[in-house]
């Protein structure tokens, strides 16, 4: 028995999610008082993979097969599932990103697991291992108690935080039989805006509404967010008026967060709005009508003109970073 | 080109989320239910696949026989056909294995789901199906073209995205992006009274998860408000009572 995490990288390095995922198994090894095993597949320098040591991985198992280099979820669940069988992993945790998201299911169909994917708590202590997870999007949680031999677990980002945990570090090379027909996928491009903030698991969120009037007011709030550090994001009315692109909805029908700091200007705060947002730590609303439904929900707010309160939140931000 | 759309009957994005029974079940008490609305991406970018006689749109949905209507209304929105597998759907893992065992022998070039059902938000569907029969998937995916062979798809990745190929038959869960919803016609709601929609049973397959209970969000304090003429107040509290910057 042993746990074992999935850590995904992105051009040979780990994010931030992927050291909260391995913290988060770390205390799920704790509690079964077994060793964590890390699974790394694809090319990433043993420097990098020994960082992972200090959440809590006493060993790494390295993935570098020239036809895994890019994500394949059929490959790479076949090697995970070869992995936790090498490893007599009964729990497997990753992190519930866009890959890990197409990688989990598989994994747990190959090992007849139960799946708590969008878990935002350690398992419970009581010997039902039962999860946390985010349902409804964002209304209600479901805690699903996974009731087989093995188990996988996809952790939301920004839901348990990255804890160190310094532990002796061991690298090892993993080799495992590839079937042809596990290579269906081919990545033919990738592209990457490398100036912009992922918004699924930024920590920082500055979001707009209809409120803004039109696609050329977005100039200040990517200039708010591009001092913050933040990630940018919109209502659905904006995404299906084409003003932003799609993977910026957040909300019922489009992506779920949970930064820590989420400010939302121009946006009423629909029902289907709030379910995706409304487990962001911290929710500011700028809103020039002081009866939205959004200020029920917030922490701060500020009822005024977006475009008069923007530019000031500008100036105050500069400021304040001198 | 025979494709195969996998429908959740889930309740309408304005429904107010409650539980009984001690927190142990989902209130349906006055919900109205709908086509979840992925599946409804889905199922559009399907019909726009096959419009004009270049093949056939068949739904599945694993559920009781309340969920017709939702059934019907994807049947009315342009699917020739339907397919009930007549079972309360336990978990993803049971409904996936309905769908792979229905798939298995009926040659479909390909099985479309929304990206998530806006209930449970698993995301858990197309990738087991597709490891149940064994094939390719493809999950969130923003755009999807098919050459009667060969599928050329994009997929979200975080901060952007990457373009796939996949040959010969596959499962891929739909995003926004990948087609614009159809809304049922007249003609279409007519018509879907009259289209075949099969009942059949389900397979049996072991239990791995079950919803102990649900729980709500805890409740936010009230609002703390800043003037509008002191925005830089804001700043402050970010930083030193809130903490996040």
């Amino acid at each position: 028995m042993s746990v074992l995490v999935y850590v995904e990288q992105a051009e040979g390095k780990f994010k931030k999610s992927v050291f909260e995922a391995v913290s988060y198994a770390k205390a799920i090894a704790d509690q079964q008082s077994t060793n964590l095993t890390a699974i790394s597949i694809g090319d990433v320098a043993e420097s990098e993979l020994k960082e992972l040591g200090k959440y809590g991985a006493a060993k790494v198992l390295n993935v570098s097969a020239d036809q895994l280099k890019t994500f394949v979820n059929q490959a790479y669940a076949s090697v995970i599932a070869a992995a936790a069988e090498k490893e007599s992993a009964d729990i497997i945790v990753l992190s519930n990103s866009f890959s890990g998201k197409g990688l989990a299911p598989r994994i747990a169909v190959k090992l007849k697991a139960g799946l708590a994917d969008g878990a935002v708590e350690l398992p419970s202590n009581d010997g039902k291992f039962s999860v946390k997870k985010t349902a409804f999007s964002g209304k209600a949680f479901a805690v699903t108690e996974l009731t087989s031999a093995n188990k996988v677990i996809a952790l939301n980002p920004n839901a348990f935080g990255v804890k160190e945990n310094p532990t002796e570090v061991t690298v090892e090379n993993f080799a495992t039989e590839i079937k042809q027909s596990d290579l269906g996928t081919v990545i033919k491009e990738i592209v990457r805006a490398t100036d912009k903030v992922s918004l699924p698991d930024a920590e920082l969120v500055v979001s707009a509404g209809r409120g803004l009037k039109a696609p050329e007011n977005w100039g200040m709030i990517e200039e708010l967010a591009g001092l913050l550090g933040a990630a940018t994001a919109c209502s659905k009315p904006v995404s299906d008026a084409d003003w932003r692109p799609h993977s910026e909805h957040v909300g019922q029908t489009g992506i779920s967060i949970s930064p820590n700091l989420y400010i939302a200007i121009g946006i009423s705060g629909a029902i289907q709005h709030l379910a995706g947002v409304s487990s962001s730590k911290v929710i500011v609303v700028i809103n020039k009508d002081p009866e939205a439904p959004f200020f029920k929900v917030a922490d701060y707010g500020i009822v005024g003109d977006a475009f008069e309160v923007v530019p000031k939140l500008i100036e105050a931000l500069k400021a304040h970073k001198g | 080109m025979k494709i195969l759309v996998c429908i959740s009957n889930v309740p309408d994005t304005t429904t107010k989320i409650t539980f009984t029974n001690d927190n142990t079940e989902f209130n349906t008490a006055g919900v109205q239910y709908i086509v979840n609305p992925y599946d409804e991406i889905a199922l559009s970018r399907a019909i726009e696949l096959t419009e004009g006689g270049k093949g056939t749109v068949t739904v599945i949905n694993v559920g009781e026989a309340a969920n017709d209507p939702t059934v019907r209304k994807a049947l009315a929105i342009g699917a020739d056909d339907a397919v009930r597998v007549n079972a309360a759907p336990r978990d993803a893992y049971f409904v996936a294995k309905q769908i792979a065992e229905y798939a298995k022998d009926k040659d479909f070039d390909m099985i479309l789901t929304g990206r998530e059902s806006i209930d449970y938000n698993g995301n858990q569907v197309a990738a087991m199906v597709g490891e149940f029969l064994d094939i390719p998937s493809v999950s969130i995916i923003k755009k999807l073209d098919y050459d009667g062979s060969s599928a050329t798809i994009e997929r979200e990745i975080e901060g952007g995205k990457e373009v796939v190929t996949v040959s010969g038959k596959f499962v891929a869960s739909c995003a926004e992006g990948v087609a614009e919803p159809k809304i049922p016609t007249m003609r279409g709601i007519m018509s879907a009274r009259t289209k075949p929609l099969n009942v059949v049973e389900a397979v049996a397959i072991e239990e791995v998860t079950k919803v102990a209970k649900y729980e709500t969000p805890a409740p936010r304090g009230s609002v703390k408000l800043v003037p509008a003429d002191q925005v830089e107040s804001l700043i402050g509290l970010l930083h030193s009572e809130a903490k996040v910057i």
